[in-house]
């Protein structure tokens, strides 16, 4: 297994420029269209109760959703609390999967154990057990500790449903790094974690970024969990969007800020990161 | 062999002790595997036991009851059941359909994109957007924004051209509930299909083109196999997120009728509602059979590539 250089460089295959153009424009049509009911939330978002209700526009454009929004107490649940506990929830839980998986991937790529191809799918195994296969006795054990309605009860989750898909997609990068980079290094008898921190972090820092990112948009974007075990003190962003919605009077433009308070830092993160995310989607398997 | 003597072989990186050096290799991956194994494996050796019984939630039932051995009455109970029968149905139903459509969408979008042409980049940008959208507020946006008939911008367009106007959520819950999923999947399937589309040696289409292929003839001839064991990863992929679709679900219908997928419906057996937690878990283990038989199917697609990978 040694690096490998396979750069699709794909060359012009003869393709008539017209054709070419016309298929340039579609795409632009079709991207339009997809992104279309995303577009119109971001529009709505900056119009007034009114105008977002009878879908017209005869009052302006204007940030006043958004602070309506931040400083709304109409639920039970702020805009702060819920940011800080999904802050909390994400940044802690992320945290705590590198650290278990970086090593765990080294053991799994630059120094293999005894059947690592096994170990490496019994990870990913978990992903396909259903979360109602475990919930029941979380829940039950959840209640009987008292963690219900706490941030720890879903930093231990999270860390659980992301750690599979970290050690994947950490191997994967740590199966680039030069061999003889990592020999020089045992041979002078680096510690495990200087190994890692002064030869394997520098070489797949951007990849490591990567694997943090999507654990990140796992685990903003999580709902099931948040809302079963979490209904009450510690509920995240998903939940606070949800309290938008209201039954007396309009909201449609509120609901529109709010959803794009609680989607942008993901959106914009996800958008730099995209070419890299591919690896971490298909658990590894592609580059 | 003396401790000694040992610590010198390590040091020379050429440990014969073979019980110490193996355990220097496993000790960095423990605690991962630990981990892993306690949150996931044990919960699920809980529930199987918890199948066997009439637990209930203690804080939810008037007259608490003590908990007892039940056999195998919870799972007599789920073939008798229409409403698990109907659940397993719908689950099929709304995964066969939104991963079929994704895929088929991603692939022609991924098509499109396997090209350069003026703002590809910027097009690929705004395609994976709803991918990165919370499963929450893309159910939301389409709820409120696409589908309401009150405020809805699909039933304003319908309104426009002379049509009447479509309860799309309570007339057709399942095909709006797709419709969010195909919606927010297809990106995952186009990025995954793109990445095959690349990966396709230059050389031999180069070489096709200069025999005088047809574009059509070297798509059906060269590249679909080539993308035939991206397409099973994508569709096995989309298969494990979209199986346990929850989120769409509780937000659109909150699993209204025709809309109740298994995850759903044992969702709503216990902690949404029922709280016959001993009930649920045995509907839960019927569930991971089928899983597993789904996962089989998964890993071996995985594993082929993961050879292929190994190979290259």
């Amino acid at each position: 297994m040694t690096d490998r250089e396979r750069r699709g460089a794909k060359l012009g295959v003869g393709e008539r420029r017209a054709a070419v153009a016309g298929l340039g424009v579609l795409a632009w049509l079709v991207a339009l269209l997809w992104i279309f009911p995303f577009a119109w939330t971001v529009f709505t978002s900056f119009k007034t109760e009114q105008d977002a209700a009878a879908q017209t526009l005869h009052q302006g454009l204007s940030f006043g959703r958004y602070s309506d929004v931040s400083h709304s107490t109409s639920g039970t649940l702020s805009l702060q609390s819920a940011f800080t506990n999904s802050l909390v929830v994400v940044v802690v839980s992320t945290l705590i999967v590198l650290a278990l998986a970086l090593p765990a991937a080294y053991a799994l790529a630059i120094r293999p154990v005894h059947r690592w191809r096994d170990v490496l799918f019994f990870f990913i195994s978990t992903k396909f057990l259903p979360i109602v296969a475990s919930i029941f006795p979380i829940y039950v054990y959840a209640e009987k500790w008292n963690l219900i309605g706490t941030r720890t009860v879903l930093i231990i989750l999270y860390i659980a449903i992301n750690l599979p898909l970290a050690i994947w997609m950490t191997r994967s990068f740590f199966m680039e790094v030069p061999r003889e980079l990592i020999e020089a290094a045992e041979i002078d008898g680096t510690s495990l974690f200087n190994q890692l921190r002064s030869v394997i972090l520098p070489i797949t820092a951007p990849g490591i970024a990567a694997t943090a990112l999507l654990c990140v948009i796992f685990a903003w974007n999580e709902y099931f969990y948040a809302l079963q075990l979490n209904f009450a003190n510690a509920s995240t962003m998903p939940q606070w969007v949800t309290t938008n919605v209201s039954t007396r009077g309009n909201f449609l433009a509120k609901l529109s800020a709010a959803s794009i308070i609680a989607c942008l830092a993901v959106v914009l993160a996800g958008w730099a990161a995209q070419k890299r995310m591919i690896r971490g989607l298909s658990m590894g398997a592609l580059k | 062999m003396t401790a000694a003597a040992a610590a010198a072989t390590r040091t020379k990186g050429t440990a014969r002790d073979p019980f110490s050096s193996a355990w220097r290799r496993r000790l960095p991956l423990l605690p991962a595997l630990l981990y892993v194994v306690a949150i996931t494996q044990l919960p699920f050796l809980v529930s199987i036991y918890y199948s066997f019984t009439n637990l209930k939630d203690k804080t939810q039932s008037l007259i608490p009851e003590p908990t007892r051995y039940v056999g195998f009455a919870n799972y007599r109970q789920i073939f008798s059941d229409p409403f698990f029968r109907q659940a397993i149905w719908t689950s099929v139903k709304m995964t066969v359909l939104a991963v079929l459509l994704s895929l088929i969408i991603g692939t022609l979008f991924a098509i499109l994109l396997d090209r350069k042409f003026l703002g590809q980049g910027v097009i690929r940008t705004l395609l994976i957007t709803p991918f990165l959208l919370m499963p929450v507020v893309a159910a939301l946006i389409w709820k409120q924004q696409m589908f309401s008939s009150l405020f809805g911008v699909l039933n304003k367009a319908l309104n426009f051209l002379g049509f009447n106007s479509v309860a799309f959520i309570s007339d057709h819950p399942l095909g709006s509930i797709v419709t969010v999923l195909v919606w927010q999947w297809t990106p995952f399937m186009m990025l995954i299909v793109l990445a095959g589309l690349q990966s396709q040696p230059a050389e031999i289409l180069e070489a096709a083109n200069v025999d005088g292929a047809t574009p059509f003839g070297i798509f059906r001839q060269l590249t679909f196999p080539h993308l035939r064991r991206y397409l099973e990863l994508g569709a096995l992929l989309g298969s494990i997120y979209i199986v346990q679709a929850f989120d769409a679900i509780d937000v659109m219908t909150a699993g209204g009728p025709g809309s109740t997928n298994v995850p759903y419906y044992v969702y709503q057996e216990s902690i949404g509602g029922g709280f016959r937690y001993g009930a649920a878990s045995a509907y839960a283990i019927v569930v991971v059979v089928f899983s597993i038989i789904i996962a089989t199917f998964a890993l071996r697609v995985l594993s082929s590539l993961f050879r292929e990978e190994a190979r290259a």
